[in-house]
């Protein structure tokens, strides 16, 4: 149903004919109030995409142009635009390091991310699947009521989740844990995967499974062996959206792990590194870079995958 | 974290998938009409409840995750709200349960509530519009196909894939008064006279015709911030939903005359209205609620300081978690009593306008 391609138009499928109007061959038509529309709106289109590239591109770009800058050098001249005297990598060095080297010990805590963000994967896929199958398939008591408690879920702030979770963490000895931050992240975003599944498994023709249930295949093979492969691409948009949630997260982090250095993640690091007077502008984008790049990369690598996977259903609006 | 893809948008097509998938209902129908047959009885209605049993089977380790790390601690919040429950007393108070309203006299009479409140509703309403402003934008500028259109709408979507920490960093710096390039710029080709510090002041002045005018800065400054890194999520949805349109209402308009800016007021922003009103309904949830943003960028100071980052104070600053809990309650309320107003106000107006 909903899985119309976004995309529909690929950006280089060549551009339709000019209108006669802009051919010079043809007498030229007088100033219609749609054609001085249709050229001033063209500029502006053209305008506004610069604006928008500027815009979304040029922190990224002097993110990365800052970490490779000396100190001194950035203080002298702030409003450069390349690093005027050449670039070194230093500052990233400092980052990584760890701290008996008198670095920041982000190689332990990009570790600690990674370990975080895929055991959040793959326990809120574990969970998901199965319920996000039963939620599109099969007919239950209280199916609606389910999808509708996962949703209302979502009207509270996270800090007022974060404050009952704080104290019970605290007081079973879980805070500092990085099974509990995992535990954390999946809950929290298990309503979501299973809105996003469900609308793909709705898609995958029944009769498929039903064959495989005439054969004789007990219910959960039909789902190993049917119903994942055929929604594999789902499933990978899902696993790379929890994983994204959970490499991003900082609210939950910060309240968890505060007190326990080696359990650090990224962006906890990061938000603790700022806070430091010793730590230069030029230390912390390095440290921007580290936390950054993992989360573009697999981004643009997948970009059309994770579109689709998070609009499904909206076209229909 | 708790911000994902549109999930109430399946009204709609929920229905309609219910319709055209109609193989689980269909069949469900005829097993209900074949049961009243004597001797199909049995294993038919053994099949159904099989498969009930199956549905919440399978659903269980959902349903229990959910309910221990989201129902229970939403509840159990309830219950700390009436409690005098501190960091410190927590071994001796977590279980005793002598209820009463001070934390909620705390919290509401405390110096700076109503700010902090007033402050709230600014920031998510002007945050709100400005994120959907902007997305519907740049959605309609890159509806069309171009040459490299699909790096376009990928850059787009960087402010909100990339780490809020990082992003937060990066805006901090380049708004710092001494190093950061906007000053900087501001400085060596506009003129300004003294650097900006953009985040740490709470009042700035501008000049308009001679007359000085007070704004708040800092608040400005997170708003253009919350304007940034939301719009792609707007622009997401709204493109989806733009290129999902029959272009026959289009074409036909365009025949019969219409220019390039009637057609968009009067053709294809009526089909958005659907998908900005639920925009609007979760960006304004998410905003009204947000932590991560303000609390990175300013720490909450310079007039910049949310409900929801005062919680955060309450719960660590002053270890006082049953205020924590309470102030927190009074914002989820809040929230509730405003998408009610919404919801009677507004959406009831769209849905008249769509009948007509």
């Amino acid at each position: 149903m909903s899985r119309t391609d976004v995309d529909t138009g690929v950006a280089e499928r060549p551009e339709a004919p000019k209108a006669p109007a802009r051919r010079p061959s043809r007498p030229r038509p007088p100033l219609s109030r749609e054609i001085v529309e249709t050229r001033i709106l063209g500029v502006l289109k053209w305008i506004m995409i610069a604006f928008f590239l500027v815009a979304t591109l040029f922190p990224f770009y002097y993110m990365l142009m800052l970490s490779v800058r000396a100190i001194e050098d950035l203080a002298l001249d702030p409003g450069a635009l390349w690093p005027p005297r050449g670039i070194s990598f230093g500052a990233f060095g400092d980052v990584l390091r760890s701290v008996d080297d008198g670095g920041q010990g982000f190689l332990t805590f990009l570790r600690n991310s990674a370990g975080i963000a895929l055991a959040s994967v793959v326990l809120t896929l574990l969970v998901s699947i199965l319920g996000s199958y039963a939620i599109a398939r099969l007919q239950f008591f209280g199916r609606r009521q389910v999808n509708f408690l996962f949703l209302s879920v979502y009207l509270f702030p996270a800090i007022l989740l974060a404050i009952p979770l704080f104290v019970f963490f605290t007081r079973v000895g879980l805070r500092g844990s990085l099974f509990g931050l995992v535990l954390v992240y999946a809950s929290q975003i298990v309503p979501v995967t299973i809105h996003m599944l469900r609308n793909y498994f709705e898609t995958v023709p029944e009769s498929l499974e039903e064959a495989a249930a005439m054969d004789g295949a007990g219910r959960l093979t039909i789902i190993r062996k049917v119903s994942l492969p055929l929604a594999m691409p789902a499933i990978m948009a899902t696993s790379l959206f929890v994983f994204m949630i959970a490499w991003n997260e900082f609210l939950f982090a910060l309240l968890f792990l505060l007190e326990k250095r080696q359990n650090w993640t990224v962006s906890l690091g990061l938000s603790q590194l700022a806070g430091s007077i010793e730590v230069s502008k030029t230390t912390l984008m390095a440290g921007s870079v580290i936390l950054t790049v993992p989360i573009i990369i697999l981004f643009f690598a997948t970009e059309r995958l994770l579109v689709e996977g998070l609009t499904a259903g909206a076209e229909k609006g | 974290m708790r911000e994902g893809p549109v999930v109430g948008a399946e009204e709609g097509p929920d229905e309609g998938a219910r319709g055209v998938g109609a193989g689980t209902s269909g069949k469900a129908g005829g097993r209900d009409g074949g049961g009243k047959r004597p001797g199909g009885r049995r294993p038919r209605g053994t099949l159904a409840q099989q498969e009930a049993r199956a549905g919440i089977g399978l659903l269980s380790p959902t349903l229990i995750v959910v309910l221990v790390m989201v129902v229970l601690p939403i509840l159990w919040t309830i219950v700390i709200a009436f409690q005098e429950l501190r960091l410190r007393n927590l071994r001796t108070r977590l279980f005793d349960f002598q209820f009463t309203l001070h934390n909620f006299e705390t919290v509401l009479t405390a110096p700076g509530f109503l700010e902090a409140l007033k402050v709230t509703l600014i920031y998510s309403i002007l945050g709100t519009f400005l994120s959907i402003g902007l997305g519907l934008v740049a959605a309609l500028v890159v509806r069309k196909p171009f040459k490299g259109r699909t790096f376009v709408r990928a850059s787009m979507l960087l402010p909100y894939i990339a780490p809020v920490v990082a992003v937060t960093f990066v805006w901090q710096i380049m708004l710092n008064p001494e190093l950061g390039i906007v000053n900087a710029i501001g400085a060596d080709l506009l003129g300004w006279q003294d650097r900006i510090p953009f985040l740490e002041q709470r009042t700035g002045t501008i000049s308009i015709f001679g007359f000085d005018l007070g704004v708040p800065l800092a608040l400005i400054v997170v708003i253009l911030y919350q304007a940034w890194r939301y719009f792609p999520f707007s622009f997401l949805f709204i493109l989806a939903r733009l290129q999902a349109l029959p272009t026959e209402l289009d074409e036909a308009a365009r025949v019969d005359g219409a220019t390039p800016l009637q057609r968009f007021w009067r053709i294809t922003l009526p089909q958005l209205q659907g998908v900005i009103a639920l925009l609007t309904v979760l960006r304004f949830i998410w905003t009204f609620n947000e932590f991560d943003d303000i609390f990175l960028l300013t720490q909450g100071g310079a007039g910049t300081e949310v409900v929801s980052v005062r919680v955060y104070r309450y719960l660590t600053g002053r270890g006082d978690i049953g205020a924590a809990a309470a102030l927190s309650l009074v914002l989820a309320l809040l929230l509730v009593v405003l998408l009610l107003v919404y919801f009677k106000f507004f959406v009831g107006r769209v849905e008249e306008a769509d009948a007509v």
